[in-house]
């Protein structure tokens, strides 16, 4: 099969087999980041911008590298350095990037849904590197690659995502990913951080207490803690919710034996999971990091085809 | 339209087409020393395969096997659209070897010439050769077999389907006419 | 000029008139309505057969934008929209700038409506000075300027301390109250219904109970206080209920909703549409059925439209940007129409809450065909059939959920003061 859509913005907006495909392009790229020399001539020519409105180190860099390898030009345009502080709309400045001619522009942004917004105006490809609350594609497929290293299978699977459901773009794109393909999500936090309806996401229960989730579970996803965008409403502090909702080695006895651990970064240790657990062996942290590459160079081919049309 | 299909060689001509090739590798490098065999998918991975057996039952050694993919050395992903990506698979280093490429079906050069820059990024062969089971014609690259089965006649129209059982191994060639 | 209007189906529910008749105009005021009238001399005479001819229909809440925001829209345009919407008088919302807090604002506007607007237009004056929800406006000489009633529609009053004064000032003054009913805090950074679409698009939502409690505490000022109130654009099936309750108690509220909530629920939004966000928020599935039913039953007494138009510029850009609220004056009536061909409403039903209803709220002396009132006269043709269009719209922001979708019947003609001001012979 070919994939058909001219921008990745959302696993909502993918089939099964869109997915699976992604992820075994990426399981293809990855021989490509062993080599002596990390490079193919792929996109050679394409220039490749990327448009981040939010600070991200580790997923611009990873989308960057990913450019880089398939031989791609890359531009980062970032807030502090660009119009945005002056004034200028979102729309105004993708008009004037798509004058240097852009093949893609690999976005992040804080308002939700903002990249359909641009779809709407530019003619170059678009990558969602994170919108709002809303999702994060390449981060739902590196965390989908991570689990089928591990089980060799992204069917059948109990995954626990715990923390604040309602903010979280990731547990957004891994609920839409995950249960496509079959795997069932168990979600936890404190009722303030899970929004109305998650359950209708898809495959996915929601606990009420973390050891519910957790209980034989075979992957167990804990999400950032984010004081700036919490608030101060949702939770007393972070020690209180540490307490309650912090992934340490003896509430994760209770998931699978050789369960994965799992995290998107960057982790606040000691509040939403302990070192112990961070750094042990069953923690895959580092290794969605390295997929993320891969992943990137997957949706960055597939994007780049011609043939594709939405 | 109907297409009409003729088998232009089946699965005994093929076996003799590549035992001879397996002779005619053997003799021209003098033997399986620094020799190596990389098939490139989907299809001339099958067929160097079938190489590495044909000299193993000569000489009793086994030569390193590779496979390559070369959709990421594609120069026309922009007309063609996004192919699946298959995995390049050489689990040997390829510094000093004499590499012979194996491919089903030679027709444009373009392959091949994606083959080679696939092959010279992972490493400096010391020779790369080229072994196909048909060569079509039609070259649009300064490219030529070393090692060919059988060369076929066509026209531009025309394709050339080289059929692969469930085992990978070859059954026949077909030229099928549009 | 006189006008006799031949042959509709005359629906008058101050009279309980529904049936064939003849309305004969004479010098702006309604002369005579009975069967084959003959036109007296130098009388033109209007053909209405398969048409309603109704009271001439209000709409009580609209944003004129004017002045101060006249990029959006201005008292010709929106009364122009008006009319071809059939309405034939508007109520302003005094939320322009500067703010209608005083007496020229009022008179500015009433000044500039009389000599270039297409229909009548009733400002609506602040509750407090500045809408700064600090000390009240001078509700008083804003009365007497011509205000019908008072509100700080756009934002809530926080202090209900505040509120109950008002209320009780202007209870007596003799002016109403229009209560924008929202607890700012529940409602927080939120930009659409908090529910199950909001989860989905990873929206901030707002929830039903923003409007709820807000609602609550305008119905138990007014029992305290045992001044009237009215809730502008009810949208949960919480606050009919708790409106419902009240009126049953004998409080002296009453409440309007807009076509958008009963017509659209929160799914609008997929697509991060910017035509679909307004305050309050398209709602779900349960509470555009409750707003159906507040509006069979007698609960809602208004259809008003909230008409709140953008410019393109505030709504092509990412929802969070985007400004609140929708126009509506244009596409209120065939949606009200739809209530009718479901069977929520009888005909008669849809005229009170869009014309006798609106008029008896507020005193404006019309929403009705009786002998002796200005003419203001909606004739309606059932049958139009028509799409709403950016280049169909007369008001100059063409910010509407239904653009592309058609629509079935429409003003026929709109007659002003015994004047048409809008269909042509």
């Amino acid at each position: 099969m070919s994939f058909r859509h001219k921008h990745i913005i959302a696993l909502r907006d993918l089939n099964k087999e869109e997915i699976e495909l992604l992820i075994s392009t990426a399981e293809s790229m990855r021989e490509i980041n062993e080599r002596d020399i990390k490079k193919v001539p792929t996109l050679r020519g394409k220039t490749i911008i990327n448009l981040f409105y939010e600070s991200s180190t580790r997923t611009r860099t990873s989308f960057e590298l990913a450019a880089k390898r398939l031989s791609a030009d890359t531009i980062n345009i970032s807030p502090s350095t660009s119009s945005a502080t002056k004034g200028e709309t979102l729309a105004d400045t993708a008009l004037n990037l798509l004058a240097m001619k852009p093949d893609i522009i690999i976005m992040r942004h804080a308002v939700s849904g903002s990249h359909y917004f641009l779809a709407n105006k530019v003619s170059c490809s678009l990558i969602n590197a994170g919108d709002g609350a809303h999702e994060h594609p390449s981060q739902g497929l590196l965390d989908m690659l991570t689990m089928k290293d591990r089980f060799g299978r992204l069917d059948g699977l109990k995954v626990a995502i715990v923390g604040d459901i309602t903010h979280s773009r990731v547990a957004r794109s891994n609920i839409q990913g995950l249960t496509k393909l079959g795997s069932s999500v168990f979600v936890a936090g404190p009722p303030t951080m899970v929004p109305p309806g998650v359950e209708r996401l898809g495959n996915v229960t929601v606990c009420t207490t973390m050891k519910e989730a957790i209980q034989d579970a075979d992957v167990v996803m804990m999400l950032r803690i984010q004081q700036e965008r919490q608030g101060k409403t949702l939770m007393p502090n972070t020690r209180e919710y540490s307490r309650y909702f912090g992934l340490n080695p003896v509430n994760l006895k209770l998931a699978k034996p050789g369960a994965m651990v799992m995290h998107p970064g960057p982790i606040n240790r000691g509040v939403e999971m302990s070192s112990y657990v961070v750094d042990g062996d069953q923690s895959h942290i580092l290794r969605q990091v390295e997929n993320g590459v891969a992943v990137r160079m997957a949706m960055l081919y597939h994007v780049s085809g011609g043939g594709s049309v939405e | 339209m109907a297409a009409s299909e003729t088998v232009i060689l089946d699965q005994s001509g093929i076996g003799r087409a590549l035992t001879r090739i397996a002779h005619e590798i053997l003799e021209r490098n003098k033997g399986v020393e620094d020799l190596a065999l990389v098939g490139i998918r989907s299809g001339g991975d099958f067929l160097a395969a079938r190489l590495q057996n044909q000299i193993r039952e000569i000489e009793k050694v086994s030569v390193p096997l590779g496979a390559v993919d070369i959709t990421m050395y594609r120069d026309d992903l922009a007309a063609r659209g996004n192919l699946p990506v298959g995995k390049t698979d050489i689990p040997f280093p390829l510094d000093g070897k004499r590499v012979v490429l194996v491919d089903d079906v030679l027709y444009t050069g373009r392959t091949i010439r994606a083959a080679m820059d696939a092959l010279i990024d992972l490493g400096r062969p010391r020779c790369i050769q080229l072994a196909v089971l048909i060569d079509r014609g039609h070259r649009e690259l300064p490219i030529r077999a070393d090692y060919v089965g059988r060369n076929v006649p066509t026209s531009q129209e025309e394709d050339v389907k080289v059929r692969f059982d469930d085992a990978h191994q070859p059954v026949e060639v077909r030229l099928v006419k549009p | 000029m006189n006008l006799l209007i031949k042959g509709g189906r005359v629906i008058d529910p101050t009279q309980q008139f529904d049936e064939v008749q003849d309305v004969l105009v004479e010098d702006g005021i309604i002369k005579q309505v009975g069967k084959n009238l003959a036109a007296p001399a130098n009388t033109e005479t209007i053909d209405a057969a398969g048409c309603y001819v109704t009271p001439g229909l209000i709409d009580m809440h609209v944003h004129l934008r004017d002045p101060g925001l006249e990029y959006k829209e201005d008292i010709v345009s929106g009364t122009l929209a008006a009319v071809a919407g059939g309405f034939t008088s508007v109520c302003c919302m005094p939320n322009t700038k500067p703010v209608i807090d005083n007496k020229a604002v009022a008179s500015y506007i009433i000044n500039k409506a009389k000599t270039e607007g297409f229909c009548n237009v009733f400002p609506v004056g602040t509750i407090t000075q500045g809408m700064g929800g600090e000390r009240l406006s001078e509700m008083g000489e804003l009365k007497e300027t011509g205000c019908v009633a008072v509100s700080d529609d756009g934002k809530p009053v926080r202090n209900a301390e505040l509120m109950r004064r008002a209320l009780q000032y202007a209870k007596g003054i003799g002016i109403m109250v229009i209560s924008h009913a929202e607890d700012l805090d529940l409602v927080g950074e939120g930009t659409m219904n908090e529910g199950f679409t909001s989860t989905e698009l990873g929206l901030k939502g707002i929830p039903r109970i923003a409007e709820d409690i807000a609602t609550a505490r305008e119905v138990m000022l007014a029992e305290y206080t045992g001044a009237p109130v009215h809730i502008a654009h009810v949208s949960t099936k919480g606050s009919v209920r708790i409106i419902r309750e009240a009126k049953a108690r004998g409080v002296a509220v009453t409440c309007e909703s807009a076509p958008h909530y009963f017509t659209l629920t929160d799914d609008a939004v997929r697509g991060y549409n910017t035509n679909a966000k307004m305050n309050p928020p398209l709602r779900e599935a349960d509470d555009v059925a409750a707003i159906k039913e507040g509006l069979r039953d007698g609960t809602i007494d208004c259809i008003a439209t909230d008409h709140a138009p953008h410019h393109l510029d505030e709504k092509d850009v990412e929802f969070n940007e985007a400004m609140n609220g929708i126009v509506g004056l244009e596409t209120s009536l065939p949606l009200a129409l739809r209530l009718v061909a479901e069977g929520v409403l009888t005909l008669p039903q849809m005229v009170e809450r869009m014309a006798v209803n609106p008029a008896l709220i507020l005193g404006l002396g019309r929403g009705t065909l009786k002998a002796g009132a200005p003419a203001d006269i909606t004739v309606i043709d059932p049958d139009k059939q028509w799409t709403v269009t950016p280049e169909g719209l007369r008001s100059k922001s063409k910010n509407s959920p239904f653009l592309g979708q058609t629509m079935k019947g429409g003003a026929r003609f709109t007659i002003v003061g015994g004047r048409v001001v809008f269909g042509k012979q």
